[in-house]
């Protein structure tokens, strides 16, 4: 498992890995938003944190089609598939290194760019936690998806399309935890709904995953 | 030991072979022959365990085999060693130094896979299997783009699996020099009247 995890990492790290894919686009998302809503710091500070959610939910959906494609292609999956290591273990590492080089990238600059959209400074710490609790469950609901579609050529837009209903609570409950932060409201609710979505997904999908998968590799 | 007994086997959701039999022994190997479209691929990718038969028995199987398809599973950004080092850490191993030699990898062990030519990968393919340190070798088309120098490497490797009490299952259509059981899988074509039951797209 450790020596997946570290392949994949390597993987991402060398040319051509499409490590910088998703943080790029959420730096492009964030620093275009102030210019297309203009000079109003109210209405930024208030649009912060559903623009940095959104912005980071879908620079993680920009690198899910990348996740087993690459793999399938090569023959790698077929291997893995008939390797020692359990098919749901080898999907949970698969995600948790897409988590390494796409979530928590993400995370470390959501403050750095909440500065850009006039995040009030109470805010970033909650932000940043919302974020923490909440990017693992969309590499692990992205993982599901691609596991679903890999045998698909182009599948990209079918990905997308199953996925982005399955990020809806999420997104609601992270850019809620974050809004409720930034104004100073109690945020007990949404923060613990957030965990739990990201605790059942880590529980569940790669089960869900790994069925999926061994359909679609047959 | 593994053992078949009446297996019949399908591709997208359409048989393609029943009623295959056979069985070998450790130490023992089996070319499997026929046309292209006949079944070969389907059977071998069933036998590791990738896909589940429409019926009959298997034996020995589980957990043992080594499986190497049309494509290597290589990364084209790592180096060939790197790629041995991690399919030998997934499969539980260390040792890469043995399969290298025996390709004659060892002055290519640096060079990323994705510079290598067709034949050099598919040597780095075929020792990948050496470093799992499983008894059952499955094969489909090995020989596809080897030199007739490589061939031999190819041969000598089984070889030497077959006598360190390995299986070796192999579909090819070049004389490897090996001794071994020839299985015509030609005749085993799966009559129409086996459709009933072998579709699962009800479940898609």
């Amino acid at each position: 498992m450790i020596a997946l995890l570290l392949r994949d990492l390597r993987l991402a790290l060398r040319a051509g890995g499409g490590f910088g894919l998703g943080l790029a686009f959420f730096l492009i998302l964030t620093v275009l938003v102030p210019f297309s809503v203009g000079p109003q710091s109210a209405l930024l500070a208030s649009i912060a944190p559903g623009v940095l959610w959104l912005g980071a939910l879908l620079a993680c959906l920009l690198s899910l089609d990348r996740l087993l494609a690459l793999d399938y292609e090569d023959g790698t999956l077929d291997v893995l598939a008939t390797a020692p290591l359990p098919l749901e273990a080898a999907l949970a590492v698969k995600a948790i290194a897409h988590w390494i080089t796409t979530g928590l990238p993400l995370v470390i600059a959501a403050p750095f760019l909440g500065v850009l959209l006039n995040l009030p400074p109470q805010g970033f710490g909650w932000l940043v936690l919302s974020l923490l609790l909440g990017t693992p469950a969309l590499s692990m609901i992205g993982t599901f998806g691609a596991a679903l579609t890999v045998g698909i050529k182009r599948g990209g837009l079918l990905l997308s399309l199953l996925v982005l209903p399955l990020y809806v609570p999420t997104l609601i409950f992270g850019a809620e935890a974050a809004r409720r932060g930034a104004i100073g409201m109690e945020l007990e609710t949404p923060l613990l709904m957030l965990s739990g979505i990201s605790l059942g997904s880590i529980a569940l999908l790669p089960f869900a995953a790994a069925a999926a998968l061994r359909m679609t590799i047959r | 030991m593994l053992r078949l007994k009446n297996i019949a086997v399908a591709r997208g959701g359409v048989p393609v072979l029943s009623g295959v039999s056979f069985a070998l022994e450790a130490g023992q190997a089996l070319i499997l022959r026929g046309p292209n479209g006949s079944g070969k691929t389907t059977l071998l990718r069933t036998i590791a365990g990738l896909q589940p038969a429409l019926s009959g028995e298997m034996e020995g199987a589980e957990d043992r085999v080594a499986y190497s398809g049309h494509a290597d599973g290589l990364k084209a950004m790592l180096s060939v060693a790197e790629n041995l080092k991690f399919w030998a850490a997934v499969y539980g191993q260390h040792d890469i130094e043995g399969a290298l030699e025996a390709y004659a990898l060892a002055p290519l062990s640096d060079r990323l896979a994705g510079t290598l030519s067709a034949g050099q990968k598919r040597r780095a393919g075929l020792a990948r299997l050496m470093v799992t340190g499983r008894p059952i070798w499955i094969l489909d088309e090995p020989t596809v783009s080897l030199d007739a120098a490589t061939v031999g490497l190819f041969a000598d490797a089984v070889r030497a699996h077959l006598g360190g009490g390995g299986i070796a299952l192999l579909a090819t259509h070049i004389d490897l020099g090996l001794e071994a059981q020839v299985l015509d899988v030609a005749p085993l074509r799966a009559m129409p009247a086996d459709l009933h039951g072998a579709s699962d797209e009800a479940f898609l």
